[in-house]
C-alpha cells in the first residue's frame, strides 16, 4: 500500500525499514523512525478518536506531548494499555492500536449524539442534573456516564512488565535537550560537573530539529548531534531519550520516567518497561521548552486542525504531509517556516496573517517563493465534519472585533500558530514564582525557591543567540559553584532570521447569527460558551472556573488551553491576565504509569520476608503459614484432611496433657544494659524493677504517656548490669523507638544503651504438664526441678555444648519454659526437643492454639492491647506501683480512665456451649432492641477452649467486674447472629495460677 | 521527599527518618507533683505552627540517633539540625 502522504525523501526516518503495524484492525505501513501519529498521518487518518464529552471526531493536533487528542489504546506484548499518545508512541513491527471512547467504531460513533445534544450539556451540567433524585445516582447515572464518558479501557489482569526504579545523585540536571539544553549541560560538564541531560522524545535536539539556522559553521541538527555525542563520551554525564522529567519535589528532588522498551515490539527477559528515576539534583537547569498556543475560531477541533509547529515537525522529522491544500493561520512569523517548508515540498499553502502587512526576514522568504499570504484575515469557523473541508475566511478590523465578507475556501489542512507559551510546569513545581510577560504574553518563571535556573525558551526567550549565550553562561556558573572549576567554553556564532513582533489576538470573535463551537480544551471539551456561562454563574476565581468548566483538567493538564482560557476570564472580567492569575501547576507533566511508581515492590516483593531459622523444618512437616507483620509464623501444623479447628484443637490439648513446643523467635528481643539500667526499666515499667536479683524473670507492662498501654513481656536479668527484654512481636520496632526516645532526649544522664537482639537468639517454648521432664533430659546437667529452676528463673547453661538459656515464663498458663539458643543453633535446638520429646508425645503448636491457650488463661494479647485501653481495662491493678513514678502514670489519674463506666476484660461463655461467638460481636442487654442498640463492649478474641471442650471469649465491656454472672447476648450483624452468652471471669482456666508454679 | 542533614551520619533522603514530635516540649520531672493543665499541656497539647518549627526525628534506617530539625512547615526548609542537647 502507498504512504499517500509521504514525502520522498525529507525526515529523519530510516525508509529503508519498513514497519506494518494495525490500526483500528487496518493493516498499515509506515518506517523506522515513525511514530504512531506520523505513519497514521502518511497514510492519510486523521480521524483517531473521538471526543470526551460530544464525542466529536478527533484527530491530531500536536507532534508530542502537547497533543491533547489522539489517546490510542495499545496491544502489545498480549496486553492492553489504555490512554498512549499516538504522537508520542514508536512504530515497531506488529504494533496495534484502537481508538478509544467510541462505540461501535470510531467513524460512526452513536456517543457523537452528544454533539447534537451539546447545547443541553453545558458547563456544569452533570453537577446540575444528576443531583436528584439521589438514588438514581449508582443506579442509573453513574454507570451511564461512565460508559459514555472516559478514554481508554483498563485490564484487570496483573500487569506482567517489570518495573524498575533508580536512585541517582548529579550536580546537574538538565531537562530537555533543545538548544538551551545541550549548551547548558555542555558548558557544565566541561567544567568538570556531574551532569544529566534528559529528553522526552527519542531524538535529541529539540527545536534545532526543525529550524533553520547555522551554529558555528554547522546546521542546527549537525550541532546538537556533535554535542551530543561528546557529551555521551564525557564520563561526568549521563545522556538520557525517552526520558521525561515530570515532578518538581522537595529539596531538588526530581522525578523522571524513562521509557525503556516501550519502542520495541516484546520486552526482553529482564528488562524493564519503564524505569523510574529519582535524582537529587545540586541544580537543576529547566530547559524544557515552549509550546505553540492555538487561535480560538469556530469548530477549531476538527480533524485536520493542528499546530503549525506539529505541521513542520511532520514534515522535517517524519517526512509526512498533513495536506496537500493547507491552510496557515497565524499571529506570529513562526509559521512562515511551515509555509516555506510545504512550498520547498511541491505544496500551495496560504497563508492568513491577523496582523497588518509587514515584513520581516521570513516574510519575505515566503513572498520570494510565492506564497500566497492574506494579510488582517482570519480563519472564522472550519467546515467538515471527521476531518476539515474548507475554512470560512474573512477580513479583520484592527480592533479584531469586526469581520468581514466571509469568503469559503477550500484545504485539507489548517495550521493555527498563536505564539508561544513558555513550559514553565517544572519551575512552578519547584516552589518558584512565575510573572506574567507582556511581550510574549505569557507567563515566566520569576523567582526561585530551590536551586533551578529556568532557560532558552522556557523562559520566554525566542530568539537562538540569546538561547546559546544565556545558557552557556548558567552551564558554566552553576558548575563553577559546585566543582570550583572555570574552564570557560566560548559561545559559537548563531545565523538565524530575526521575527517580527507577533500580534496580541488570539480569538475570532463569532460572525453576526453563528453560534460555532470554539474549543479552548480540546481533550475535556471546554468551549468560549462554558467559560462564558461559568462566569455568569458567579465564578470568579481562576481555581473555581477551573474546576467547574474541568478547563486544563484532562490528562494534557491544559498544555495549549491555559492560557487562551486566562486570556478569555480576564477578557470578559475586564482584567488583565495577571490579576487573573494562573491555576496551580502540579505534577506529573505528563500521565505515569501506576506500574512504574510501584516499581518491583509488587506481590512478595512489597515487603521483606522474616523466617526464623526454624522456617524450613516447619515447612516440611506440613505447617500452615500465616503474617505476623514481617514475619511468617506456622499457624498450625496439619495432619491428614485436617482443618484449622481441628489442628489447632489437638495441638492445643495436646500442651494442655502431655507436652508442646512452638516456635517463639519472632518475639522482639532487647538487650537492656548499663550502670543504670535497673532505674530505667523502673521508669520504663509500671511495675517495681530496683529489686529484681540476677537470675530472674519479671513480667511487665509499659504505657505511652497518655496513660494507654503500649506493650507488655518479661524482662530477665542476666547479669548485674544486663537485661534481655522481650516485647510482642508486632511492637518491637516502636518499643526500641520508644526506649531510644527516653533515653538520648528525656534522660540522656541514664549510662544505658539499648540494641535489638531479636535475630540474634531462635526461640523455643516448651509448654505442658510433661515439659519438666522433657527438659531435663535436654539438659541432663542442670538442675530443672522446681528448686533448681523455679517460675520465673533464669539459667544460662549448655545444650548438648550449644550456649544455651533457659527461661521458666509461660504464655499458655501451664508449666513452661522458653529455651533461646543463638540464631545458628535455632535448627539443632528444635529437632533435638522434637526428638527426645517424643517419648513425651511432644507435637508442635502453632500460632492458633498458642492464641487458644492464652485466651482461656485470660491472658491479654494485641486485640485487648490495642492502643486503646488502659492498665485498669485489662485489669493488671496489681502491676501499677504506687511508690514511684513511670511513663504515663499521671495519666492514670484522668477521670475518665477511671470511671465505673469504662469498659473492662471479662470472659464470654454462650449459654448453649456450642455456638462460637464471632470476634468484634457486641455485647448488649437485649438483642431484639431498637437500632442503635446500646452496646455494653465488644469481643475481643475467641477461642474453642480446650480445658471445657466449649467456645470462649474475652470481652471488653462495660463496669465489667459486676457484669459477671450476668446473661446478655453477643450480636454480630455481620455475621447477621445473636448468641445469649453469660459474662464469666476472664481466668477461665486455672485463675489461682498453679499450674505454672507446679 | 526531603533532605535531612543528620547531625551523626550527614545528609540522607527522608525515607530513612521518622518524625518525632515537636521538640520543644520537656517531660515534666519524675516525681513532681503538677496540674492537670501542665501534664495535658505535655501530652495533648501541641502548636502546629504556619512556619518554623522545630521537631525531633529519629534516624531510624540509620545510625539510630533522636536529633532536633528547625523547619519550615509551610516551605519544608531546613534551616538547622541540632544534637538533642544543642540548643538553636
Amino acid at each position: 500500500m502507498t504512504q499517500e502522504f509521504r514525502l520522498k525523501d525529507e525526515g529523519l526516518i530510516d525508509r529503508s525499514k519498513k514497519i506494518s503495524f494495525k490500526f483500528n484492525g487496518k493493516k498499515y505501513f509506515g518506517y523506522e523512525g515513525d511514530t504512531l501519529a506520523s505513519a497514521l498521518i502518511a497514510n492519510g487518518v486523521h480521524l483517531v478518536g473521538r471526543s470526551f464529552k460530544y464525542h466529536r471526531p478527533r484527530g491530531f493536533y500536536g507532534a508530542g506531548v502537547d497533543d491533547p487528542y489522539a489517546l490510542v489504546q495499545l496491544i502489545r506484548n498480549n496486553e492492553t494499555i489504555p490512554n498512549i499518545k499516538a504522537t508520542e508512541q514508536e512504530l515497531f513491527e506488529g504494533l496495534e492500536a484502537k481508538s478509544v471512547n467510541c462505540w461501535p467504531n470510531v467513524n460512526f460513533d452513536i456517543g457523537g449524539i452528544n454533539n447534537f445534544l451539546r447545547i443541553f450539556l453545558p458547563a456544569g451540567f452533570y453537577y446540575k442534573t444528576f443531583m436528584w433524585p439521589k438514588s438514581f445516582w449508582y443506579r442509573i447515572y453513574e454507570p451511564f456516564i461512565r460508559k459514555a464518558a472516559g478514554f481508554g479501557v483498563v485490564t484487570h489482569e496483573h500487569d506482567k512488565e517489570r518495573y524498575e526504579h533508580k536512585y541517582e545523585y548529579c550536580d546537574l540536571l538538565v531537562t530537555g535537550s533543545g538548544p538551551s539544553g545541550l549548551a547548558s549541560a555542555y558548558s557544565a560538564a566541561k567544567n568538570g560537573a556531574k551532569v544529566i541531560l534528559a529528553e522526552d522524545k527519542p531524538r535529541f535536539g529539540g527545536s534545532l530539529l526543525t529550524s533553520e539556522v547555522t551554529i558555528g559553521n554547522q546546521t542546527g541538527k549537525e550541532w546538537a548531534d556533535k554535542i551530543v555525542t561528546e557529551l555521551k563520551e564525557m564520563p561526568n554525564v549521563v545522556v538520557k531519550n525517552r526520558a521525561q522529567v515530570f515532578g518538581y519535589y522537595d529539596h531538588n528532588m526530581l522525578v523522571m520516567s524513562e521509557r525503556i522498551s516501550e519502542h520495541m515490539p516484546k520486552t526482553e527477559k529482564f528488562m524493564p518497561k519503564q524505569k523510574l528515576w529519582y535524582i537529587r539534583a545540586k541544580e537543576v537547569v529547566i530547559s524544557s521548552g515552549s509550546i505553540e498556543r492555538p487561535i480560538v475560531f469556530g469548530n477549531n477541533d476538527t480533524p485536520g486542525i493542528l499546530l503549525s509547529s506539529a505541521a513542520k515537525e511532520y514534515m522535517k522529522v517524519y517526512g509526512v504531509l498533513v495536506g496537500k491544500k493547507p491552510l496557515i493561520f497565524t499571529n506570529n512569523d513562526s509559521a512562515y517556516e511551515t509555509a516555506i517548508e510545504f512550498k520547498k515540498n511541491g505544496i500551495n499553502p496560504i497563508v492568513l496573517d491577523s496582523r497588518k502587512e509587514l515584513n520581516s526576514d521570513l516574510i519575505t522568504e515566503a513572498k520570494n517563493l510565492g506564497i500566497d499570504i492574506k494579510f488582517e484575515h482570519v480563519v472564522v469557523n472550519a467546515n467538515g465534519y471527521r476531518k476539515v473541508k474548507s475554512a470560512d475566511i474573512a477580513k479583520i478590523s484592527e480592533d479584531k472585533t469586526n469581520l468581514g465578507k466571509i469568503e469559503n475556501i477550500a484545504c485539507d489542512c489548517i495550521c493555527v500558530s498563536g505564539f508561544w507559551t513558555p513550559t514553565i510546569h517544572l519551575a512552578s513545581q519547584s516552589g518558584g514564582k512565575t510573572k506574567f510577560n507582556e511581550d510574549i504574553d505569557a507567563f515566566i518563571p520569576s523567582q526561585s525557591k530551590q536551586n533551578e535556573t529556568t532557560v532558552g525558551s522556557a523562559n520566554g526567550i525566542f530568539n537562538l543567540n540569546d538561547t546559546l549565550k544565556n545558557s552557556f553562561e548558567a552551564g558554566y556558573e552553576l558548575s563553577k559553584k559546585i566543582t570550583s572549576k572555570e574552564n570557560k567554553l566560548s559561545v559559537p556564532a548563531v545565523v538565524e532570521k530575526k521575527n517580527s513582533k507577533h500580534d496580541k489576538f488570539w480569538c475570532v470573535p463569532l460572525p453576526k447569527g453563528k453560534k460555532y463551537k470554539r474549543f479552548l480544551d480540546f481533550q475535556n471539551d471546554v468551549a468560549v460558551s462554558d467559560i462564558e456561562l461559568a462566569l455568569r454563574e458567579g465564578y470568579r476565581s481562576i481555581e473555581h472556573v477551573k474546576r467547574y468548566t474541568t478547563l486544563g483538567m484532562a490528562t494534557d493538564q491544559g498544555k495549549t488551553s491555559n492560557l487562551n482560557g486566562l486570556q478569555l476570564v480576564s477578557n470578559i472580567e475586564n482584567k488583565v491576565v495577571p490579576e487573573v492569575g494562573h491555576t496551580t501547576f502540579r505534577p506529573p507533566y505528563t500521565p505515569v504509569s501506576i506500574g512504574a511508581i510501584v516499581g518491583r515492590e509488587v506481590g512478595k516483593h512489597s515487603k521483606p520476608t522474616r523466617k526464623s531459622p526454624m522456617h524450613s523444618w516447619h515447612e516440611k512437616n506440613n505447617a500452615v503459614f500465616v503474617d505476623a507483620g514481617l514475619w511468617l509464623r506456622p499457624r498450625y501444623y496439619k495432619k491428614g484432611n485436617e482443618t484449622l479447628f481441628d489442628a489447632s484443637k489437638r495441638e492445643a490439648e495436646n500442651v494442655r496433657k502431655n507436652v508442646g513446643v512452638c516456635d517463639v523467635t519472632t518475639l522482639g528481643k532487647i538487650d537492656v544494659k548499663g550502670p543504670d539500667a535497673a532505674e530505667f526499666l523502673n521508669r520504663v515499667y509500671t511495675n517495681a524493677w530496683l529489686k529484681l536479683p540476677v537470675g530472674k524473670a519479671r513480667y511487665g507492662v509499659m504505657l505511652r504517656e497518655d496513660g494507654i498501654v503500649m506493650d507488655d513481656g518479661t524482662t530477665t536479668r542476666v547479669s548485674e548490669n544486663h537485661y534481655h527484654m522481650t516485647t510482642t512481636t508486632a511492637q518491637a520496632a516502636n518499643v526500641l523507638s520508644h526506649l531510644e526516645y527516653y533515653l538520648q532526649i528525656v534522660w540522656p544522664e541514664l549510662n544505658v544503651n539499648v540494641v535489638s537482639t531479636t535475630e540474634q537468639w531462635a526461640g523455643a517454648a516448651i509448654a505442658g504438664p510433661k515439659s519438666r521432664d522433657l527438659l531435663q533430659k535436654l539438659f541432663p546437667e542442670t538442675d530443672c526441678s522446681n528448686d533448681g529452676l523455679p517460675f520465673m528463673g533464669f539459667i544460662e547453661t549448655k545444650l548438648f555444648g550449644v550456649y544455651a538459656r533457659i527461661f521458666r515464663i509461660s504464655f499458655s498458663g501451664e508449666l513452661a519454659y522458653e529455651v533461646n539458643v543463638e540464631s545458628d543453633n535455632g535448627n539443632f535446638m528444635w529437632e533435638k526437643i522434637i526428638e527426645l520429646g517424643e517419648e513425651f508425645k511432644i507435637q508442635p503448636y502453632g500460632t492458633e492454639a498458642l492464641s487458644t491457650l492464652r485466651i482461656e488463661m485470660g491472658h491479654v494479647a494485641g486485640s485487648e492491647l490495642d492502643g486503646r485501653t488502659t492498665p485498669f481495662d485489662n485489669s493488671l491493678e496489681g502491676l501499677l506501683s504506687k511508690k514511684k513514678d513511670f511513663i504515663g502514670k499521671r495519666s492514670l489519674q484522668k477521670e475518665a480512665f477511671i470511671s465505673p463506666d469504662r469498659e473492662k476484660i471479662v470472659g464470654v461463655v454462650p449459654l448453649d456451649k456450642k455456638t462460637s461467638i464471632p470476634e468484634g460481636s457486641y455485647i448488649v442487654r437485649d438483642a431484639n432492641a431498637k437500632l442503635p442498640n446500646p452496646k455494653l463492649g465488644h469481643v475481643s478474641a475467641s477461642c474453642w477452649s480446650v480445658e471445657y471442650n466449649n467456645p470462649f471469649s474475652l470481652a471488653i465491656i462495660k463496669d465489667g467486674k459486676n457484669m459477671i454472672g450476668q446473661k446478655l447476648f453477643a450480636l454480630s450483624p455481620l455475621k447477621n447472629k445473636s448468641i445469649p452468652v453469660e459474662i464469666v471471669s476472664s481466668h477461665y482456666v486455672d485463675p489461682k495460677g498453679e499450674r505454672v508454679r507446679s | 521527599m526531603l533532605f535531612i542533614k543528620c547531625p551523626y551520619c550527614g545528609i540522607r533522603s527522608q525515607n530513612e527518618f521518622a518524625y518525632g514530635g515537636d521538640a520543644t516540649v520537656k517531660r515534666p520531672e519524675l516525681n513532681k507533683e503538677i496540674s492537670d493543665k501542665e501534664w495535658d499541656d505535655f501530652v495533648y497539647n501541641r502548636k502546629s505552627p504556619r512556619g518554623k518549627h522545630l521537631e525531633f526525628w529519629h534516624h531510624i534506617s540509620g545510625c539510630r540517633q533522636w536529633f532536633k530539625v528547625h523547619r519550615d512547615t509551610a516551605t519544608h526548609e531546613i534551616f538547622k539540625t541540632l544534637k538533642p542537647h544543642e540548643e538553636l
